[in-house]
């Protein structure tokens, strides 16, 4: 009697609880979007460019005035809060996909900002600089491929004396832009990849440990010896890590760089610009290379969104592509290359407020 | 006399006030309680229609395919949990005796409980650090030695970590059964001529048992949902263990390494549902643990 007495009340509350928490994030939903413009510009999204935007963003604030606050909170949390209508602009690594578009409740574009990269490093004696053909980089992560010394590797790394080590592959357990672009790449220059794992933030990986972050990786590649792992490049850059040079589609060795990165985007682009930068058939261009997105509702005029304010963001996101782009190489970005800058200058055009182009 | 009744009144008003306070204050722990159920178990809705009871025996966890299965993060949470209980229980009862037995009173015995406790307050993360950089350098040389792949981390190590994670949790709740154990019952066996090893495992340990399993029941529960070490220092890979030294992964590295990044209804809805398992598994513990003390009590 007494249970059921306390029991069915505490139920009914903790029903109400649940369901208070769901209204009241939708109300402050609705109350960020319904913000003035004294509150500035909201972003959200990719953390992988996040020491670019910032440097960029505040050169604006300094410029123009106007205060962006971007939360670096990951791309798929960014493309949900776009979803949303919380923020002005969205961040992604990663184009989104005709899934994601089409559960968007209105069409959104795309906008390349800059490039990333991501580079394949190790832990060998002397580390010495390697070459890796797309098949060989392959099996070593499918765990086809055990040992140093193993033939193919020797085969394409003629001169380079490699021990008799086991290998341990090293990847990523958060789910990560980096895993999606280095698996993209795979799927792309191996079949048996694509069939599984495949291509995602996080992956069912036929080998290896896990380890958080790109500070996680690098750490255990640097204590494990004879193992291998990916980092971004803006990482491997600061930390001076070893990386191997890659065979690119046209057959080019090349190592990873802010050029060779640059470069992998001089290749026929889309018009919307939704497009994977691995394995490129540009003949100098490093082969896991990634364009990072803003991304904005193509049509301005949404809930009760300003026509200041719809400016402001695509004169925001204008002055990335151009007086922005000065502060990349030195912050281990990879600026976009004239074309992309062309095309993505045309897709801003596109985009309008009450039927009007807004630049 | 009218005076005296309203104060009387007033007196009564306030008793209930009081009490009404404190049984709001209870009860509002439990709606909580309730609300993170009821909240993990609606999100979960759409990874139980999608993947059915096969959720909790299927071994592959692939986010690309869709295909989710908890049974080798399930086998990782509950292996590290009972291997550091399994290591930490010898040490977490001589320091309970040492300090509840031998070692009462006086400015050391003070030294020793702080520093114990404060072992509590340390924050994961750090733990995390220094058995990456100290342990893990120590396990790979052992497992040099012992011939197994020498990663350093995993399954064993975490272990570790774990046990010494959770060493002050069992420790003050052991340390203050034993002291509080009424002192007639020791001072009549000693005056029957037992000496002191056989008062602490004839008196001492059999009238504290269920004191003791409750302070290992609480360290249990930590090392369950313990996640940011365990993370650092397991190897986060998705297989069924192998063995103590395989790397592997829990319950909740898992939802903490991939619930960020996490696109996709049935991907989503999967990482809530291992965390209302996880919530279940938990409980479960806590009733049988609850139930043992009642048996060894009785």
């Amino acid at each position: 009697m007494y249970l059921k007495k306390i029991l069915l009340p505490l139920f009914i509350l903790a029903v109400l609880f649940t369901s208070c928490g769901g209204n009241n994030s939708q109300t402050a939903a609705n109350g960020k979007t319904a913000g003035t413009d004294k509150e500035g510009i909201m972003g959200a999204g990719a953390t992988f460019p996040y020491p670019f935007y910032s440097k960029v963003f505040d050169v604006y604030f300094k410029e123009k005035g106007i205060k962006v606050n971007y939360q670096s909170i990951g791309s798929g949390g960014g493309i949900k809060q776009l979803q949303n209508k919380t923020v002005d602009f969205g961040a992604s690594d990663a184009p989104m996909s005709d899934d994601e578009l089409s559960k968007s409740p209105a069409p959104i574009v795309h906008i390349p900002t800059c490039l990333g990269a991501v580079i394949v490093s190790y832990n060998l004696p002397g580390n010495p600089v390697l070459k890796f053909t797309p098949d060989v980089l392959a099996d070593i992560f499918l765990g086809k491929i055990t040992k140093w010394n193993d033939q193919r590797i020797t085969s394409v790394n003629p001169g380079v004396q490699l021990p008799d080590l086991p290998v341990s592959v090293v990847h990523r357990s958060d789910g990560s832009g980096t895993t999606y672009i280095f698996s993209d790449y795979l799927s792309k220059i191996s079949a048996a990849w694509k069939a599984k794992p495949g291509t995602g933030k996080s992956l069912d990986w036929p080998v290896g440990l896990g380890a958080k972050g790109n500070e996680g990786v690098s750490g255990m590649v640097k204590q494990t010896p004879g193992s291998i792992g990916y980092v971004e490049l803006v990482y491997a850059l600061q930390n001076k890590m070893p990386a191997a040079q890659l065979q690119n589609k046209a057959g080019n060795f090349v190592s990873a760089s802010l050029q060779s990165t640059s470069a992998a985007a001089n290749t026929g682009l889309p018009a919307d610009m939704r497009v994977s930068l691995t394995n490129t058939d540009a003949p100098d261009g490093y082969p896991i290379s990634s364009f990072t997105y803003l991304l904005i509702y193509k049509n301005q005029q949404y809930d009760d969104r300003t026509e200041t304010k719809a400016k402001g963001t695509v004169d925001l996101i204008n002055f990335v592509l151009h007086d922005g782009q000065q502060y990349a190489k030195a912050l281990g970005y990879a600026p976009l290359p004239a074309e992309a800058v062309n095309k993505a200058e045309e897709i801003l055009k596109s985009v309008t407020y009450a039927d009007k182009p807004l630049e | 006399m009218p005076d005296v009744n309203r104060e009387e009144r007033g007196l009564q008003l306030k008793e209930k006030a009081f009490k009404n306070t404190l049984v709001i204050f209870a009860l509002l722990s439990v709606v909580v309680l309730l609300a993170i159920f009821i909240t993990l178990l609606f999100s979960s809705m759409p990874s139980l229609k999608a993947l059915g009871i096969s959720f909790f025996y299927n071994k592959d966890w692939d986010p690309v395919a869709d295909n989710f299965g908890a049974l080798p993060f399930l086998l990782g949470t509950l292996i590290t949990s009972f291997l550091a209980l399994i290591i930490s229980t010898p040490f977490s009862i001589a320091i309970a005796l040492f300090l509840g037995e031998y070692y009462k009173k006086g400015i050391m015995a003070e030294i020793f409980k702080n520093m114990i406790d404060l072992l509590a307050g340390i924050p994961s993360v750090i733990y995390g650090f220094w058995g990456l950089f100290v342990l893990v350098p120590l396990v790979r040389s052992l497992e040099m030695k012992l011939g197994v792949a020498p990663y350093g981390v995993g399954i064993f190590t975490a272990s570790l970590v774990l046990s010494i994670m959770i060493l002050p949790y069992s420790v003050s709740l052991s340390r203050q059964v034993i002291s509080m154990m009424p002192g007639h019952l020791k001072e009549a066996a000693y005056s029957l001529g037992a000496t002191r090893l056989e008062v602490i495992t004839k008196i001492t340990i059999p009238y504290t048992r269920s004191g003791l399993f409750a302070g290992l029941l609480l360290a249990l529960g930590r090392a369950l949902g313990e996640t940011m070490a365990v993370t650092m220092l397991i190897g986060n890979s998705h297989i069924l263990p192998t063995g103590i030294f395989s790397a592997g992964n829990t319950m909740a590295s898992v939802i903490a390494n991939e619930f960020s990044e996490a696109t996709g209804t049935v991907y989503t809805s999967a990482l809530i549902e291992m965390g209302l398992f996880l919530f279940v598994v938990v409980t479960v513990i806590n009733i049988i643990g609850k139930q043992v003390i009642k048996r060894f009590t009785a």
